[in-house]
């Protein structure tokens, strides 16, 4: 793997590697570079498997971080490629011409994450979300309490309590107060 | 609709002389013309593999065109964990594959042992060990049913669904939960197995392997069977990379890949694992490999209740799990359920949250792209016994 990453670094600008474990390893590099280094990997690394194509909302650098996860059968290792790109101008390179089921991954983070993959088969299709016109999902900026708040509406003649206030209320009145699980969104 | 030519993998041409005309290689089908019909499969359809549909265009009864529709459980597992402290997310993974839960709170634990730099002790290792192998078994049964079922054979469904059930005890006296078993929390797992526990898995594999028996000579060995499963649903050695195709359904096509063997975890390296595999490809292949897997698995089980040390430690020393903070980096944890390739990829950020978890499913290109491609030019009959030879399971497409 060491001298892969040697290849590599003599390749293309390697922005970071970080061997996770022995059959981990991540390296990031940029953007324009991401489909050529693919393309390597796949046709004369042996990293022929890709396992998933996945995105992190980095919504404080204003980043999405794009993660190829690929497996090498040979040598039984899995290398994750990351990349980051613009958050507010979101696209990236296709790959379904390198891997035939990589439209499907592309397609659900144009749906989820709003992320444009020109030229991608279907990917203007909707994935699980139906008539969706908000705010893709999955960008953390997407307030899920106001969403629902907008959309459904209270039955009624049913009250709303916060359930740690309401259980320390009625059940533990008598104790001291304990840290507790709670979900305290942002 | 862009998977309108025909099947390439299969090598099985259709007569295409009149239906549907051909232009750039593309079928031109034109639903006011009356020569074809759209009609859907699901989701509420007992040839369906849980809830997704596919949506058909068939010519006489033979399929022309065919797109999965998933969405119909979207419970949002993934934006859920994005709001939870660590030890909230463990409950809820389980629930992303019903049949075999198992898979997803081991991958979902150890991804957080990962990254925290968590090392679990050796007797909980043995006892994930054993988890997840009967959580194998009760899969497989509940996979031989389904397999049976939609080739009209509902009375092999029934025996290996009860059979599964008394899987289900085991797994009551080893959890405390039938279903759901939240059993291997990060650290370790939350209990030894109780008093009696040894004879009674014996017992139940000898009952196994007996009903394994009747399954070949009713199931396997039956002639409607292999005239109905043989040649249905080929995947070629090359659609494997193109596809991503793992799991029995990759093996099938003659690729070596069990991750028990690849890439061990847990306690698999210890054990003597084989790697089965066919050079066929067809939904028979699958179901032959799939039950000898099952013996395999079979095999592993008794292996392992011989080999489990008696004292130990069951979890390792963990910090308070309420305020628990992981370190901020990037894992991604994968095991080998029924279905082939299960994996979690888990981005900390160094807060109480996860930053991103993404759970990794085998069906998520069986079901979609491989099933799109395959479904093409068979007959509307045999859809259900592809969908099933492809053993697909949509809560894992959905997450």
């Amino acid at each position: 793997m060491e001298q892969l990453i040697k290849k590599l670094k003599g390749m293309v600008h390697l922005r970071a590697y970080r061997k996770q474990r022995d059959d981990l390893h991540f390296i990031m590099v940029d953007k324009p570079q991401l489909e050529m280094i693919l393309a390597h990997l796949k046709n004369n690394e042996g990293f022929t498997h890709l396992a998933f194509l996945q995105a992190v909302d980095l919504i404080e650098d204003g980043k999405f971080q794009l993660t190829y996860m690929l497996y090498n059968y040979s040598t039984s290792v899995n290398l994750g490629v990351n990349v980051l790109i613009d958050r507010d101008d979101a696209e990236m390179n296709s790959i379904h011409k390198l891997w035939a089921h990589g439209w499907q991954y592309q397609r659900e983070l144009h749906e989820l994450y709003g992320i444009d993959f020109p030229g991608s088969p279907r990917v203007e299709e909707s994935f699980v979300l139906e008539g969706w016109e908000e705010m893709p999902p999955m960008r953390r900026d997407f307030d899920t309490l106001e969403y629902s708040d907008k959309t459904f509406y209270q039955r009624p003649g049913r009250s709303t309590n916060d359930p740690a206030e309401y259980m320390k209320e009625k059940m533990y009145k008598n104790y001291p107060p304990s840290p507790g699980i709670r979900r305290d969104d942002e | 609709m862009s998977n309108l030519s025909k099947n390439k993998y299969s090598g099985y041409d259709a007569d295409r002389s009149k239906y549907p005309e051909m232009e750039n290689g593309k079928a031109v089908i034109d639903l006011d013309s009356h020569k074809f019909t759209k009609i859907w499969q699901g989701p509420q359809h007992p040839g369906v593999t849980g809830n997704m549909s596919v949506e058909l265009i068939i010519n006489g009864d033979e399929i022309v065109w065919a797109k999965t529709h998933v969405g119909y459980l979207h419970r949002a597992f993934e934006k859920l964990m994005e709001r939870r402290k660590y030890i909230q997310c463990f409950p809820l993974v389980c629930r992303i594959c019903v049949p075999e839960p198992d898979t997803n709170e081991y991958c979902v634990s150890a991804a957080m042992e990962d990254l925290a730099g968590i090392t679990v002790p050796e007797k909980a290792q043995w006892l994930r060990t054993l988890n997840l192998e009967m959580s194998r078994i009760a899969s497989y049964l509940m996979w031989i049913g389904g397999q049976a079922g939609s080739l009209g054979m509902g009375a092999i469904g029934q025996w290996t669904v009860g059979m599964r059930d008394f899987w289900l005890d085991l797994f009551e006296e080893m959890t405390g939960g039938r279903v759901y078993h939240m059993y291997m929390i990060p650290g370790g797992v939350r209990k030894d197995l109780p008093d009696g526990f040894k004879d009674q898995a014996r017992d139940l594999i000898v009952r196994t392997r007996k009903l394994l028996g009747d399954v070949e000579n009713t199931f396997l060995s039956n002639a409607i069977v292999k005239s109905r499963l043989q040649g249905l649903g080929i995947i070629t050695p090359e659609m494997v990379d193109e596809y991503g195709i793992v799991g029995p359904n990759a093996r099938a096509t003659g690729r070596e890949y069990d991750i028990r063997i690849n890439n061990p975890y847990v306690k698999y390296s210890e054990l003597d694992v084989k790697m089965i595999t066919s050079s066929v490809g067809d939904a028979y292949a699958r179901a032959e490999l799939r039950y000898k897997d099952m013996h395999q698995s079979l095999d592993l089980v008794s292996a392992i209740l011989d080999r489990i040390p008696e004292e130990g430690a069951l979890q390792a020393k963990m910090p308070n799990l309420v305020n628990w903070k992981i370190p901020p980096g990037q894992t991604y944890v994968k095991a080998e359920s029924t279905r082939g390739e299960h994996g979690f990829y888990m981005v900390s950020d160094g807060t109480g949250k996860p930053r991103r978890v993404f759970a990794r499913g085998a069906s998520y290109t069986h079901a979609i792209s491989v099933l799109e491609e395959l479904a093409v030019n068979i007959s509307l009959s045999d859809l259900a016994a592809l969908m099933v030879s492809l053993h697909t399971c949509p809560p894992e497409i959905e997450r």
